[in-house]
């Protein structure tokens, strides 16, 4: 099966189990099992390929210039993670779906079980580091998701929060640390990173890259001081832990060691910082887990100590080392999975898992304890099992192993580790399980149902025949360690035995196992000082630390956004004004190339008036209705001056949508008050006076800048101008622009033109469906109402122009292609004259004889520039394309017909139903309940008898 | 001619940011219409001023004015009414439901959240 196939079925199946919960619980079962299990089946199809050496890949680009690629590989390492995580996977598959009650949501327990286990397998099968990263964060989004599966717990809430806190900040870590590494190597690809030993570890860059990465690991991993947030995450339902804390999850930053272990190991600040990190989280996890009365915390602290266990085998750098980590991590999966779930069903069947409410289950239980006493012994390191024979090869590692000098510190260190260990296991087993049967179980405790004991029972096979016959997985273990070693050293002579003879590291397992049981039999009287003693609680710090940011945070965005508008302003003015001016005085500008165009006097008439008119604006704000037609002064200056310079599609334009424009401030004026209080002290004003001149002197001399000088390297007008008939059949070159070379463009604008008009309509249906339709309906009027309120001159007037102005825009429509007009202005045009008749004649009276709704016309001519373009594609042209051609039917003249025209007409279609939208809009909020709209065509009407007085 | 423009550019775009630093909603609508005209008579005059030569093709006429602006200025014009109506109809809500037309929040700290609830509410827990 394709690489690509398994890592993408997890993902795609994920689909599934919220689908199929429908079909009821077992189907929503079988469906995740089956993609699982089909995966998983995939993977096994290169099993003996692998075990031959080869390495499968499949490659993807995806975004090559970045370095960016879908490239997956599968070497022996990768395999055997992958064939753990879709393996026990299907365990937990198995296990959860009995564990699970009927309250749970089953199809979105395994939907997030299921990404998660494509973002794991993701990670294992990156060839490119990129890809990995992705997958890396993907991980802690859905462990997330699983850890926090029970959303009604708080404490639930509190782990997956702390678990993403933690693991994703270390995944920034690792990302800018993998970062570092492709620039050093100057390949994101993992198959060439690993052949550059030399290159990385002679970079200066190679110190902050290992820093970061082994963040990274260490913060998923678990290792010490970011242990903290793996106890917490227990608060998960136990599928999600026996599957995330053994073989999956905090696996993942022990695999990117032995990923990068060619690469990074070796060096002294590996050795030193992995060795030391891996011993005092081992030590440190194995104590607090001995007085943890929890049976799933206990679990957790032992997971913390054996992810240190295996931290410090990958950091002595040794090949004997990398070889007892990865036999360590197969038997810890396979012993930690199955004590997961024996927790699990002790908590189903007695109702807790405190420890000092249980004991005595070996004769209720006694199927459970028979798993849990092999599972336990194997953790504790008893031989015939499989635990024994890895702590065995992590002892004899440590007494190999010099830290700081000292000869005997590791195997010191180790042996206290291995017998807190030892001590905790035989914990494990008595105070659960040995004893006197008690009468005070919260429940009535019982063995399971095969469901829940099927998974655990199968873990107990590996565990037993590899701790009786180890030299069975030796030729396995030596493959995997084969691709971790990368070639960087000779494999080591020794083999997986039982039996190495009388070495210092059976001594040291002895006096673990010894001390083990001495330390428990002084349980009691520790467990006091335990208690008594004083001691950091990690959570308290964490969740202090978060709520100092979190308030840090929020007294720096207030003292930012103090909530006026008027000031963000200032600021966003005065910034660009600093950066232009930056630019201004750093960089260079050419000098004056142009002649200046001789002034006319009605130039300088014009802008005189201009001028005036902007100065009259800004002193008389006050008055509104002033202000608008002061606008309008504007705007049509500026329209006619687009026409002087030789741009009458502009001129077109600005003038028409200067009407909608001034139609649509009138319209909200009419419920704003007319006039603007005086608030802003004088002081203020200046300042404001003073930032305005400046920003208006800075572009004032910028436009100046741009006008003198010529371009400073050759437009692509030319190319427009010259290609405009040829390939584009108009002589107007902006509307050919507009509609063929920059088509695209203009699609967008007027789908955003049309999404406005929308918005508009949203926004109003809004306002008169809320409260605010009480104010509207009782509003007084400051100022005194026109007597007629459809006087008799404009109401003939304008629907005698109607059909002049219709027959207007359809002229400018049509000749839009070869002379200036097109759809904008003609859309513009039509939606004016229809807009005359709602003002003249009223609301009520001109939506009578509105057949057709504004949404519809904008829909329409989306629809239509939008099949004008796909049209394109029959021609086997790309979106777009337009032909055109000339056409004789006579009697008439040779004429053209373009593609582009149906574009064009699509253009018309949605602005004039955006306009007619968005001003209908307000005429609606005008409106008022009660209003009497007459019936008659003409409110006056000599010719009717009983015209009605109003007024 | 080219000084006019600039100046004219300068002029409005010195009354709008004006406007916009009034504390009125219709002032800053007309703040930012103000603007618009600057930047588009900005962005139109960046192909350089010319004058009777417009873009159409005509035999014999070999200097046109430049129409890549035009037709960018074009969209931006129609754009920019969009724009001004959403705005205004969103200060029109704020007036009609807040009473007052004033850009500002009254009392910002009464309306920006301060650390998400949760946060605040589950640390204690």
């Amino acid at each position: 099966m394709s690489l690509f196939l398994i890592v993408a079925l997890p993902f795609l199946g994920a689909l599934l189990p919220g689908l199929m919960i429908r079909a009821g619980r077992q189907a929503c079962f079988i469906a995740t099992f089956t993609v699982s299990a089909l995966a998983f089946v995939g993977l096994m199809t290169h099993l003996p390929a692998v075990w031959r050496g080869e390495v499968a890949t499949a490659r993807l680009e995806w975004l090559p210039d970045l370095g960016l690629n879908m490239n997956l590989f599968l070497d022996p390492l990768g395999f055997m993670f992958a064939a753990l995580i879709l393996g026990i996977g299907l365990l937990i598959i198995i296990y959860a779906r009995w564990y699970l009650s009927r309250d749970d949501n089953m199809g979105e327990f395994f939907s997030y079980l299921l990404l998660f286990q494509g973002a794991m397998v993701g990670i294992v099968l990156s060839d490119n580091i990129l890809m990995l990263l992705v997958f890396w964060e993907l991980t802690s989004l859905s462990s997330f998701l699983l850890i926090g599966f029970w959303k009604h717990l708080p404490e639930g809430r509190q782990g997956a929060r702390m678990a993403l806190t933690v693991t994703g900040m270390g995944g920034l870590a690792m990302i800018g640390g993998m970062l570092i590494l492709g620039q050093i190597v100057g390949s994101y690809d993992l198959t060439v990173i690993l052949e550059k030993r030399d290159l990385i570890q002679a970079s200066p860059l190679y110190l902050p890259a290992l820093l970061l990465i082994l963040t990274g690991c260490f913060t998923k991993s678990a290792q010490f001081p970011f242990h903290f947030w793996l106890p917490h995450a227990m608060s998960a339902p136990t599928p999600v832990s026996a599957y995330l804390h053994s073989a999956t999850m905090v696996k993942a930053g022990l695999f990117l060691m032995a990923r990068m272990w060619p690469v990074l190991s070796g060096t002294d600040v590996w050795v030193t910082l992995v060795c030391s990190v891996g011993l005092i989280t081992m030590v440190l996890g194995a104590f607090i887990a001995f007085f943890k009365n929890d049976l799933k915390a206990l679990l957790a602290f032992s997971t913390v100590s054996h992810l240190g266990l295996i931290c410090f085998l990958l950091g002595t750098g040794t090949t004997f080392g990398a070889m007892a980590a990865v036999f360590h991590i197969l038997n810890h999966a396979s012993f930690k999975a199955a004590l997961f779930m024996v927790a699990g069903i002790v908590d189903h069947g007695v109702h807790t898992r405190d420890m000092r409410k249980l004991g005595g289950l070996q004769h209720v239980m006694p199927l459970t304890f028979m798993l849990a006493t092999l599972a336990g012994l194997s953790m504790a390191g008893i031989p015939l099992l499989n635990g024994f024979i890895s702590k065995e090869m992590m002892l004899e590692e440590a007494v190999h192993t010099t830290l700081f000098g000292s000869p005997l510190l590791v195997a010191i260190v180790a042996t206290i580790g291995a017998l807190f260990s030892a001590a905790y296991s035989f914990r494990f087993i008595s105070h659960t399980f040995l004893g006197a049967e008690r009468d005070d179980y919260p429940a009535h405790p019982h063995d399971p149902k095969a469901g829940l004991w099927f998974s655990p029972a199968l873990l107990m096979i590996p565990v037993i025949i590899l701790g009786v016959a180890p030299f069975l997985a030796e030729p396995f273990v030596r493959l995997v360690t084969e691709a971790v070693v990368g070639g960087v050293a000779e494999l080591p002579e020794e083999h997986l035995a039982l039996w190495h003879g009388f070495k210092p590291a059976l001594f040291m397992s002895m006096i673990a196992v010894v001390g083990g049981l001495v330390w428990l039999a002084l349980f009691s009287p520790l467990s006091r000082l335990w208690n008594a003693a004083p001691r950091p609680e990690a959570k308290d710090i964490f969740d202090a630390l978060i709520k100092a940011l979190a308030s840090g945070a929020g007294r720096f965005s207030r003292a930012l956004h103090d909530g006026s508008f008027n000031r963000y302003a200032a600021i966003m003015v005065l910034t660009i004004i600093a950066l232009g001016a930056h630019a201004w005085f750093t960089g260079t500008a050419g000098g004056a190339t142009r002649d200046m165009l001789t002034m006319t006097p009605i130039a300088v008439m014009l802008w005189g008036m201009l001028i005036a008119a902007t100065c009259f604006l800004v002193f008389y704000q006050r008055n509104r209705l002033a202000v608008l037609i002061l606008m309008g002064i504007i705007g049509l200056i500026v329209s006619v001056s687009f026409n002087y310079f030789s741009a009458p599609d502009l001129a077109l334009t600005q003038i028409s949508v200067e009407v909608v424009t001034i139609i649509l401030l009138l319209l909200a004026l009419n419920f704003l008050p007319n006039r603007s209080p005086v608030e802003s002290s004088a002081g203020r004003r200046t300042r404001d006076a003073v930032i305005a001149i400046i920003g208006g002197v800075a572009v004032a001399g910028l436009a100046w800048t741009i006008l003198m000088s010529g371009f400073p390297q050759a437009s692509i007008s030319e190319y427009h101008l010259a290609n405009s008939y040829k390939g584009g059949g108009g002589d107007n070159v902006v509307n050919v622009i507009l509609v063929d070379f920059r088509g695209f463009d203009t699609f967008g604008e007027i789908i955003v033109l049309g999404i406005a008009a929308l918005v508009i309509y949203a926004l109003t249906e809004a306002l008169l469906n809320g409260p605010v339709r009480a104010k509207l309906l009782n509003r007084e009027f400051e100022e005194v109402r026109a007597g007629d309120k459809h006087p008799l001159m404009m109401v003939v007037l304008t629907r005698v122009m109607m059909p002049v102005v219709l027959m207007v825009g359809v002229y400018i429509f049509l000749r839009g292609h070869n002379e200036p007009g097109g759809g904008f202005v003609a859309g513009l045009v039509v939606a004016i004259a229809v807009v005359m008749q709602y003002m003249a004649s009223g609301f009520a009276w001109a939506e009578k004889r509105q057949r057709y709704p504004y949404h519809g016309i904008i829909g329409a001519g989306v629809l239509c520039a939008g099949l004008t373009g796909i049209g394109a594609w029959f021609a086997g042209e790309p979106f777009l394309t337009s032909a055109f051609g000339y056409f004789r039917i006579p009697p008439m003249q040779e004429f053209e017909l373009a593609t582009a025209m149906g574009f064009d007409l699509g253009v018309f279609l949605s602005v004039v139903g955006a306009v007619l939208l968005l001003l209908e809009s307000f005429f609606r909020l005008g409106r008022r309940a009660g209003t009497e709209d007459s019936e008659f065509a003409i409110d006056i009407d000599p010719s009717r008898t009983d015209t009605a007085k109003e007024g | 001619m080219e000084l006019l423009i600039a100046s004219a550019i300068g002029v409005l775009t010195a009354a709008g940011i004006y406007m916009v630093l009034r504390q009125r909603t219709f002032s800053v609508i007309i703040g930012t219409s103000l603007l618009s005209y600057a930047v588009n008579v900005f962005l139109f005059a960046s192909g350089r001023l010319t004058v009777n030569a417009p873009p159409v093709l005509r035999d014999g006429v070999s200097v046109y004015a430049d129409p890549l602006p035009q037709a960018l200025v074009l969209t931006a014009i129609v754009i920019s009414f969009g724009m001004t109506a959403v705005v205004v109809i969103m200060a029109l809500g704020s007036y009609l439901s807040a009473g007052d037309d004033l850009v500002d929040v009254p009392d910002p700290h009464a309306d920006i959240p301060q650390a998400p609830q949760t946060l605040r509410g589950e640390a204690a827990e």
